[in-house]
């Protein structure tokens, strides 16, 4: 029996031999397993491009270029442009993270440098909570709340203390480009936060130690060592939750007035790309109209994929720098 | 690191949630145990009544199954045409390009009626207010601003309109209701006709869009001097105040089942062999002018006997037991002139 098992050893070759060891350990069979499904998610990307990309096809061929550079949106003559709706989901992303970013890094750096542990840990939950709440709760939150309170409180403030801002003028009837932005604000902070509050957490004890060893306070310490420390991954919560900005669709077509127009000021009726296909994608019977709603797909798409590669670029050159002697 | 992984799939699950998608239904052949499947798609407006008739016929004819969803009408028309539902709904009648471009040749058959209103809030009216259609289309057209114009004054004796704004509230997402509103528009009004055009979409010259007609009551509702259309059913059950529209023959009516039921009857001395008409800005006394009918879409040929004999046999229990099942959901019933044209029109199906 001995020497039959020895006598197989010998004769198949090395490599094989090695990978049906390897094959006993798993190692082999995981790793096929597991590139399968890495491929998966690139396979489904390049399909969603191919899809959107290809049932466009009329709409690129007939108005080209011009389609992101027209404003009318004219399902009656056919005649179609994407640029308000451009316009109106860069906007409303801008506002939610001029308004968001700075209040997700603050909460985040007191849950996880200066909050109680107990407290810390209470809040995190609650916050994780609120990213579970579906958008379109949040919109009836902006209708019925967020929108009369703009309307009659918030609008008159801006509009006589910064009113000489084009971005601050004219009527406001409560839905518009800000209430869009506010409300996209409230739904990308508990992204914000608890992706930053996990990337702070995991800045090593060291640090904080050798800084307040040199007698920084507190504060000095989070803000000095801990979030350039953490820069990277904080920036990275950042370009997640823009993601979800510009493509939040339920919320904000219920606030943003679903106009498609180019205004300067804030508080004028917009509308977004995800809005504009949600709203009209079941009724339009036409082919150059449907065309017209799968190249706005493929513009968001394309928008998307610049947001994630600035991202990357940002994230790397700024590790780049902190790696390189100073 | 997995709370990332976790909101990353929360992400991905929340954007793609929300969004409308059109699957194309498969139609399935009668199983052998002489169960029939039926498959329908096709407008919202009347998926109330329809999901109560196909359950009421279930009860009667159990071996027969309907399956009804309600995706619009555009949608309704597409998958009829191409042949993957066995019945489409519209609540606009085709056109003649679509339908030369049919593959399946659908028949219209009406089925009961809707109206559009005009809802307002002005916070310190509690009248009912006139609107005369040249009123409605500046107002629409984005020429008549304030609440103290004339052609709305003139019309409102007695009534103090406040010398504010109007905001004006139409449907933001493609729909059969807007439709029926715009077509009503370009009746009366040939400048909306020439700039604006008729579709279940189109670019409006003032205004905000909310989402369906809980999206538009919702901002009617919480602007104050806004007014916005809705259909009647809805505003019906959720009380919403809506006015009086003057009709062809000079009378201002309020949209109710009669005065609905009365737009039809007017209209169907003139009704065609196909049924496809609008029948806004209809003649009659009594008639309230922004009504429509909504369509059942059949295909000319079913090949399928089982399947056709099931269709022209729910069609005929759909225009006499079905129509009295109606009112109580708030539709508007069939005029019997119109259901006795029906009646003829189903034996066309081959």
């Amino acid at each position: 029996m001995r020497t039959l098992t020895r006598t197989v050893e010998r004769s198949t070759p090395r490599a094989t031999r090695q990978f049906v060891r390897r094959l006993q350990h798993g190692d082999q069979v995981a790793y096929l397993i597991t590139f399968i499904f890495a491929a998966t998610i690139f396979l489904i990307t390049v399909l969603l491009f191919f899809e959107l990309f290809r049932s466009s096809a009329l709409a690129r061929e007939k108005f080209g270029w011009s389609f992101l550079t027209q404003t009318t949106w004219d399902p009656v003559a056919l005649e179609f442009g994407a640029l308000p709706f451009v316009y109106g989901t860069l906007v409303t992303s801008a506002v939610a993270l001029i308004i968001g970013v700075p209040l997700g890094i603050g909460a985040s750096i007191f849950l996880a440098e200066l909050a109680p542990p107990r407290l810390s840990s209470t809040l995190a939950f609650l916050i994780e909570l609120l990213a579970a709440v579906p958008s379109v709760i949040y919109g009836l939150l902006a209708i019925f709340t967020l929108v009369p309170f703009l309307r009659d409180y918030i609008a008159p403030v801006l509009r006589s203390t910064l009113g000489f801002l084009p971005i601050f003028q004219g009527p406001s009837y409560g839905v518009s480009l800000l209430a869009a932005g506010m409300i996209l604000a409230i739904m990308i902070l508990p992204f914000i936060i608890s992706i930053s509050r996990e990337v702070l957490l995991a800045v090593p004890r060291e640090q904080r130690e050798a800084s307040l060893a040199l007698g920084a306070t507190r504060w000095e310490t989070a803000w000095n060592v801990v979030v350039p420390y953490a820069k990277a991954g904080i920036i990275g919560s950042i370009f997640l939750a823009l993601a979800r900005a510009l493509g939040e669709t339920m919320a904000v077509t219920m606030v943003v007035g679903n106009t498609p127009q180019i205004r300067a000021s804030l508080f004028s009726p917009g509308h977004s790309i995800a809005a504009a296909i949600a709203n009209e994608f079941t009724e339009a019977t036409s082919d150059i109209y449907l065309a017209a709603l799968v190249e706005l797909g493929l513009v968001l798409f394309c928008i998307t994929i610049v947001v994630n590669a600035v991202a990357r670029l940002l994230i790397l050159g700024m590790t780049r720098k902190s790696m390189a002697p100073s | 690191m997995k709370t990332i992984v976790f909101l990353l799939a929360l992400t991905f699950v929340c954007t793609s949630c929300g969004k409308s998608d059109v699957t194309p239904v498969n139609s399935k052949a009668a199983t052998p145990d002489g169960q029939v499947h039926i498959t329908g798609a096709g407008a919202t407006f009347p998926y109330p009544i329809y999901s109560k008739w196909f359950d009421e016929y279930r009860r009667k004819f159990p071996r027969l199954e309907i399956n009804y969803q309600s995706i619009g009408s555009g949608g309704g028309i597409r998958q009829v045409t191409e042949g993957t539902v066995d019945f489409g709904a519209s609540d606009m009648p085709m056109t003649d390009e679509q339908l030369t471009q049919a593959k399946t040749k659908p028949l219209h058959f009406p089925t009961v009626l809707g109206a559009n209103v005009a809802a307002y809030n002005i916070p310190d009216v509690k009248e009912e207010l006139n609107f005369t259609p040249e009123a409605l289309a500046g107002i629409f057209l984005g020429k008549i601003t304030k609440w103290t114009d004339p052609q709305l004054r003139n019309a409102n004796p007695g009534i103090k309109l406040p010398n504010s704004d109007i905001v004006v509230i139409h449907r933001s997402d493609g729909s059969g209701t807007t439709f029926v509103w715009v077509d009503y528009l370009a009746k009366v009004s040939p400048e909306w006709k020439s700039k604006v055009g008729v579709n279940t979409s189109v670019n409006w010259p003032v205004g905000l869009g909310g989402k369906g007609n809980e999206g538009v009551a919702g901002l009617i509702k919480q602007t104050p001097n806004s007014i916005g259309y809705v259909e009647l059913v809805y505003a019906v059950q959720n009380q919403i105040t809506y006015g009086k529209v003057r009709n062809l023959s000079g009378t201002f009516v309020k949209a109710d089942l009669t005065s609905v039921t009365a737009a039809a009857a007017g209209a169907s001395k003139q009704m065609p062999e196909d049924f496809r008409v609008s029948i806004t800005n209809a003649d009659g006394k009594d008639a309230y002018p922004v009504s429509s009918f909504t369509w059942l879409l059949v295909p000319t040929k079913i090949e399928d006997p089982a399947k056709k004999k099931a269709i022209t046999d729910f069609l005929q229990w759909m225009l006499t037991d079905g129509q009295n099942m109606v009112e109580a959901l708030s539709y508007a019933r069939l005029p019997q002139e119109v259901v006795a044209m029906e009646q003829k029109a189903i034996a066309k199906i081959e």
